[in-house]
């Protein structure tokens, strides 16, 4: 088989396999689904590792399928853009996406959306995979929305919970106003170009570098800056920066493999890979990238904050991968893109392992979320507990683990960088730091040592956020149990990565010639990456030599302190946080608030909206449209249906006289005009 | 004698389907009513053999046949193709509800195929006389086929209607036509092309004749005014028959229109363009709001088809090559919906029920999700949702409307589109929403349902990717036309 052959099947075969099991889904044995959405997938990877091989080996490809439509001169193409960034996204969505797969079997095992499920992540994988292999803007955008779709289905999966719904309905709105800004970005793109291609696209941009536009009277803008923020608008929609990040925690509603898979590897990291394959025309604009720089370092600080005061276990690991995504949208801001797709690699295999890993904890405790009622389970789940430290450790940036490499080359490019905003970047994400440290060891110490709390409560008061209809947590008198390898299994493969290969690829993708000609930098504008290259090979020479610098470094240091102090507060000391949250009321109520965005969205956008709404309705749309044209217009439509209805009498007379009185007025009309 | 031989060799498709029709028609007297299934083979089996013949004597430029009065292009060899394919389709489709309700005779097969034929002579008519010829042909087919069922007092009254109307349409398209030969002096269109390149096109006779002739046109697809046989002999026909009435005759249809005013009466086009027009908007008008009003899935459906024919009447009026293109994309697309939507009601139907009522449609979903899902696709064809052919279609034909200049047509068109909209989706509301009224399990036979699977997911696939069909017609109609 070719290379072209295999990418397409990479892309068809868990099209086909969710098109069979969500069709017949229910007439099929139920093993068959997991086999053959597995099959789908697992056949899947094996090509994407071939087709990696053949990009490492310099291969790369950029054609067309075939041609959709054409409209004028511009043509709506599908095809493929095949290189190294494509082909490590392929690697990645489909390791994690058959990982997730496997774990499935075990978590949904009692649900009687079994086959639906399945269906979904496979076509969410396909979905995902026709978004980073795609060449153009309409095929990104088609992947977008379908991602999308699937994420929306899949939060509101357990469609009779309230809250399922709510959630979904939010997350639906909310990726709209990102979608919004993304559409219009490649509207511009479009107007400004002439085409959808990227390759054409990125030719033409530095042409356009110099080019202004008028949005308001007297006040004129760059073009670029302009695209590539509203193209970031979508990002931010998709890869939940503040402030579009609202609908992230509320789609833990959703089953836990898919918050693995969609909400913490793949679906959110979409935002991070487009701009990284847009890095051609962020380059041209500097107050772009500041725009981006700032709202990551937002977003990665002030969302590890509200990690530490959760309770539900999702939640906190939810909040912990809001703020690793500012993490990578801090480094594309400094043009660092690719230290921002080597974090979201590493990030994938560890959020997603954390993400399982809580999964296997909530199966133990009975589908109690609530870490305040957990403890000591290292005793009774062995390899959630070792896989869970893995996690951990990566994810606060452990040296020689896969988060620290990633981590430590973002804060680094941040140092280097000379754009606005750096400073406050740096700042944000040093401090960033030692909350991860804080709230990610708080979860563990919580959950994996300590009292065996559930002995003693009495499951009555509230889980606000666990309130599902099979949720009866575990009995005093019970002992967690550890699930089968179906989850144990993926647990153990996804802690591979998450330990290794941060010191594997760190050399290539970041210092070696990985992403070159896929990534375009600016360096004379942004060199923040020419002097972390630099930096590296003069002083840290090999992976090694970076993780053992990496020991005596502040963030080293200050996620050091974090985690001791959340084994002091909350292992030696728990009154410590009972005092503080007492003594500093006010800040804690913000952080319960969540900042107050969603009580603002709540009363402002919903509320206003709602009024709006209001007002158009009962105005605009019972008076002027309902009254007047709709209802009017289906009363005129209903009274001609019913007129024209008369004509078709039966009678064979009238019809004839019809045909006739047709022709006559035909015949009189037309000598006439002649 | 070589002119003859080389005339018959053209004329190879047309006269094995003549032959094989007599044959079948001889062949039922002897055969055991137990045995007829063979007719059913030898009937597939002549779509087959003819459609190999069209393949082999494939001319990939245009050649004349029978002094000048058949011709062989491309067009005539695509659209018999199609033709046999769709004939083909039906005759699967038809199998099951002709046996369960005693009407799976030799006569069946035998009047199909003579209709064929008449299809076949439209589709390669050259002069006036071999397209009324085939014309007659296949319309006296199609009454007597209505009227099959003889019992059926429906069934014959639809079929008394359908022959007195046609009856008329073809006096009124012969009277056009003889105007235009005593105007013009020939019966070739060719040569009538360019006679009428040479006189004052403003001579009210030849509009006279114009008028008629688009009447008698305008009656064979069922455009407004001419329109109103459709919904009473679509309801009235056994459904078998209304699926071949609603489906491939329209190709001959779309072949006869393209010889007559692209070929012969092109001079004239400035009128026939706004002729054409005003069929076009009113029945796209008149074809939606009433199909609002319908409780009857194959009369509902009957308006559909007038609505569509406006649509096909959009890519005719541009009168340019990119709109007949169109135009037969639009009609392609056309057939393979309505083959779907009706061979849809037969596999619904069974033994003493006809499943003819929107209501009947109700909860499909949970009777069959598959059957559910294909009709779903078909109604969203129709309807013009993308990503499915009947959208691709509806935007070809108004993207040519629109380059043509008529910009207030398309918009009032996609108004209408819209407001169709609504039907379509009613059906599936009722499949998917609404609980099942009968639990009647659904039996059909296999290469029925195969071949129905086909054909919806046809309809997706064909969507997505275009194309190929496209560049089919648009070959067809450059070649044929220049």
């Amino acid at each position: 088989m070719t290379l072209p052959q295999i990418s397409l099947l990479i892309v068809l075969l868990p099209l086909i396999a969710a098109a069979i099991v969500g069709l017949w889904g229910r007439h099929l044995p139920r093993a068959s689904a997991h086999w053959l959405t597995i099959a789908g997938v697992g056949a899947a990877f094996v090509l994407s590792v071939i087709v990696f091989k053949a990009t490492l080996n310099g291969y790369t490809a950029n054609y067309n399928l075939y041609t959709w439509l054409t409209s004028g001169d511009i043509q709506f193409n599908v095809g493929f853009l095949i290189d190294n960034l494509t082909a490590m996204m392929m690697v990645v969505v489909t390791f994690v996406s058959l990982m997730v797969h496997v774990y499935t079997i075990g978590y949904m095992s009692e649900d009687p959306g079994y086959s639906r499920f399945f269906s979904y992540i496979s076509l969410f994988t396909f979905a995902m995979l026709m978004l980073v292999m795609s060449n153009n803007f309409m095929q990104l955008f088609f992947g977008w929305e379908a991602v999308g779709l699937v994420s929306y289905l899949l939060i509101g999966f357990w469609y009779k919970r309230p809250t399922a719904i709510y959630a979904n309905l939010k997350a639906f709105l909310v990726n709209r106003v990102g979608d919004f800004g993304f559409l219009l970005g490649i509207g511009m793109v479009l107007y400004y170009t002439g085409s959808l291609d990227y390759a054409t696209v990125f030719q033409t941009a530095p042409a356009l570098a110099d080019v202004q536009v008028t949005l308001i009277p007297n006040v004129s803008w760059s073009l670029m800056t302009v695209a590539c923020i509203l193209l970031f608008i979508g990002a931010m929609g998709k890869s939940a920066q503040v402030p579009l990040h609202v609908w992230l925690p509320d789609s833990m509603e959703g089953p836990t493999p898919i918050s693995a898979l969609i909400h913490a590897a793949t679906m959110v990291t979409a935002g991070i890979f487009m701009v990284a394959r847009m890095s051609p025309l962020f380059e041209l604009s500097t107050t772009a990238l500041s725009f981006v720089m700032i709202i990551g370092a937002i977003t990665a600080l002030f969302m590890g904050f509200l990690g530490i005061i959760q309770n539900d276990i999702k939640r906190v690991v939810a909040y912990s991968t809001l703020s690793q995504l500012g993490y990578m949208t801090v480094a594309l801001g400094a043009s660092a893109y690719s230290v921002a797709i080597f974090h979201l690699m590493t990030h994938a295999f560890f959020k997603a392992l954390l993400f399982l890993a809580a999964g296997s904890v909530i199966m133990g405790m009975h589908h109690d979320q609530d870490i305040r009622n957990m403890g000591n389970l290292k005793k009774y789940m062995p390899v959630t507990w070792i896989t869970s430290l893995v996690g951990s450790l990566a994810l606060i940036g452990t040296p020689f683990f896969a988060g620290f490499y990633s981590k430590d080359s973002i804060i680094e490019a941040v140092a280097l960088s000379n754009i606005t905003g750096s400073g406050f970047a740096y700042f944000a994400i040093l401090a960033g730091v030692f909350v991860t440290a804080f709230y990610s060891f708080r979860l563990y110490f919580l959950v994996f040592h300590g009292k065996e709390k559930w002995r003693k409560t009495s499951h009555s008061h509230d889980h606000v956020h666990a309130a599902d209809e099979h949720h009866h947590g575990l009995s005093p008198q019970d002992d967690p149990h550890e699930p089968g390898w179906v989850v144990k299994l993926p647990l153990i493969l996804l802690a591979i990565p998450s330990l290794i290969i941060g010191y594997i690829a760190i050399e290539p993708m970041l210092f070696g010639e990985f992403f070159s000609g896929v990534i375009f930098v600016n360096d004379e504008v942004h060199p923040a990456m020419a002097h972390l290259t630099h930096h590296y090979h003069e002083i840290l020479h090999s992976p090694a030599g970076m993780a053992l610098h990496g020991f005596m470094t502040l963030p080293f240091m200050l996620a050091a302190f974090g985690v001791l102090l959340a084994w002091f507060f909350y292992m030696k000391r728990p009154d410590i946080p009972a005092a503080i949250q007492k003594k500093f009321s006010l800040i804690n109520q913000i952080l319960e608030n969540k900042y107050g965005f969603d009580a603002f969205n709540e009363r402002f956008f919903a509320g206003g909206a709602r009024s709006l709404g209001e007002k158009l309705w009962k105005i605009g749309d019972i008076q002027l449209i309902d009254g007047a044209m709709v209802n009017g217009t289906a009363r005129l439509i209903g009274r001609i249906s019913g007129k024209v209805r008369h004509l078709q009498s039966g009678l064979i007379y009238h019809y004839a006289f019809a045909m006739i009185i047709g022709v006559f007025l035909f015949l009189t009309f037309f000598i006439k005009i002649n | 004698m070589e002119y003859i031989k080389t005339d018959l060799i053209t004329a190879l498709p047309e006269l094995t389907v003549l032959f094989m029709a007599m044959f079948i028609l001889l062949l039922d007297l002897f055969i055991k009513p137990k045995n007829r299934i063979v007719i059913y083979g030898l009937a597939q089996f002549t779509l087959l053999a003819a459609a190999y013949f069209t393949v082999v004597t494939y001319n990939p430029s245009v050649g004349y046949a029978f002094s000048n009065m058949f011709v062989d292009d491309p067009l005539a060899d695509i659209l018999k193709l199609m033709t046999f394919l769709g004939t083909s389709m039906m005759l699967v489709y038809t199998r099951q509800y002709m046996q369960q309700r005693g009407m799976f005779r030799g006569e069946y097969y035998a009047m199909v195929l003579f209709a064929l034929l008449g299809m076949m002579i439209m589709i390669s008519g050259q002069s006036l006389l071999t397209i009324y010829m085939g014309l007659e042909l296949l319309s006296l087919c199609l009454y007597s086929l209505v009227a099959f069922d003889r019992d059926n007092a429906r069934a014959t009254e639809a079929a008394m209607k359908y022959f007195v109307l046609g009856a008329l349409a073809s006096g009124m398209l012969l009277y056009g036509m003889s105007m235009i030969y005593g105007m013009t002096g020939s019966l070739n269109v060719a040569e009538i092309s360019s006679a009428l390149l040479e006189m004052n096109t403003k001579n009210p006779v030849l509009i006279l004749g114009l008028v008629f002739v688009v009447a008698g046109l305008a009656f064979k697809f069922g455009a407004v005014p001419f329109q109103m046989w459709v919904p009473d002999v679509y309801q009235g026909a056994p459904t078998s028959i209304t699926l071949l009435i609603g489906s491939v005759p329209k190709f001959a249809a779309f072949a006869i229109t393209i010889r007559l005013l692209a070929q012969g009466l092109q001079p004239l086009a400035v009128d026939w363009q706004d002729m054409l027009l005003i069929m076009a908007v009113l029945s796209i008008a008149i074809g939606n709001i009433t199909a609002i009003a319908q409780t009857n899935l194959k009369r509902m459906l009957a308006y559909s088809t007038i609505s569509h024919v406006g649509f096909l009447l959009f890519g005719f009026m541009s009168a340019n090559l990119n709109g007949f293109a169109s135009s037969m994309f639009y009609i392609s697309a056309y057939v393979l919906m309505t083959l779907a939507g009706f061979g849809m009601i037969l596999l619904l139907s069974r033994q003493g029920f006809e499943a003819e009522n929107l209501d009947d449609l109700k909860g499909l979903n949970q009777r069959s999700p598959w059957a559910a899902f294909l009709m779903l696709i078909t109604m969203f064809s129709m309807a013009g949702v993308p990503p499915t052919l009947g959208f691709y279609a509806k935007f070809t034909v108004l993207q040519a409307a629109l380059q043509a200049g008529f910009i207030w047509a398309v918009v009032f068109a996609v108004v209408m589109a819209a407001i169709g909209a609504f039907y379509y989706l009613r059906v599936v509301k009722l499949m998917y929403f609404d609980a099942p009224k009968d639990n009647a399990r659904i039996s059909a036979p296999v290469d029925m349902q195969l071949v129905l699977s086909i054909n919806a997911a046809a309809l997706l696939l064909l969507g997505i990717m275009p194309q190929t069909l496209m560049q089919i017609c648009g070959v067809a109609i450059v070649i044929s036309l220049q």
